[in-house]
């Protein structure tokens, strides 16, 4: 079984932890005031940086084995569904394509029920490989 | 509660009572300035919001927190009104990395307001405004109209 993902500052803050599951990490954040938008819902900005955590995560997790790699964002598209409520947010993401200089991710949202989505994103990343050959 | 009719919007009351708590107080989102149609607002550099450790580059999640704030305030400064709104969709493209240690400044605007959708476009930078760390775009739907 893989460890879970080491996850940055921000990720604490917001109160985010990860678990290794089957198809790569599973990233949870309770629910508190400081993840509070407008009263009872969750702020799509932390959701978005719940998604970002997880997509960026995830990515980190295949790429564990790649001593001195590392990703950055280029950009990202959050699309919201569902209000968040005052309940655990859970998130995963799915890699669409790792290639050696860019990532294609796709990061999910969900509270209760994991086929109700509350956000997904789509992010690309920079993958930056010590000795990088070839088109990303 | 800040004012509910048209034409009575205070953008700097309203960014103190949005601010007073939740994820808003908790990045520290403060006014900085506001026009017709846009509203910036800034947060300041904080080892607890840094994405990287190596680098100490902030993480993209405040910055699009604070993005979603100012667009989604713009649409209340352009409608003269605090109305209950909902993100639909915001996307951002990261210019650059944010120097660490500077604050991040966040322009929000509303560029169309139809009765339920808003389009918003904003940008953000630590400094110098002619030399952005991000773009965004989004849409906001107005949750009270018919």
């Amino acid at each position: 079984m893989a460890q879970p993902p080491k996850l940055p500052p921000y990720a604490r803050f917001l109160g985010i932890s990860a678990e290794a599951g089957e198809d790569g990490p599973l990233f949870h954040l309770p629910f508190a005031v400081s993840v509070m938008g407008r009263p009872h819902f969750l702020h799509g900005g932390a959701i978005a940086g719940l998604l970002e955590i997880a997509a960026l995560g995830t990515v980190l997790e295949r790429l564990r084995d790649e001593p001195g790699v590392s990703i950055k964002p280029i950009n990202v598209t959050v699309d919201y569904m569902r209000g968040g409520r005052e309940r655990e947010t859970f998130a995963a993401a799915t890699i669409l394509r790792l290639g050696t200089r860019i990532a294609n991710v796709e990061a999910f949202a969900w509270q209760e029920d994991r086929d109700k989505l509350i956000a997904s994103a789509r992010m690309t990343l920079m993958v930056r490989r010590p000795k990088a050959t070839g088109e990303g | 509660m800040a004012e509910n009719t048209p034409g009575t919007f205070d953008p700097v009351a309203a960014t103190r009572m949005v601010t007073s708590l939740g994820h808003n107080a908790a990045i520290g989102a403060r006014y900085v300035a506001h026009g017709a149609d846009w509203m910036e607002l800034a947060i300041d550099y904080r080892e607890d919001l840094v994405g990287d450790t190596t680098t100490g580059v902030l993480a993209s999640g405040p910055i699009i927190t604070l993005m979603d704030m100012a667009t989604s305030m713009a649409i209340w400064v352009r409608r003269g009104a605090l109305a209950p709104q909902a993100t639909l969709d915001l996307r951002v493209d990261y210019l650059r990395a944010a120097t660490p240690g500077r604050s991040v400044v966040g322009r929000g605007e509303c560029y169309r307001l139809t009765r339920r959708v808003a389009f918003v476009r904003g940008m953000a930078h630590d400094g110098d405004p002619e030399d952005p760390i991000a773009h965004v775009a989004g849409t906001f739907m107005m949750t009270d109209a018919a």
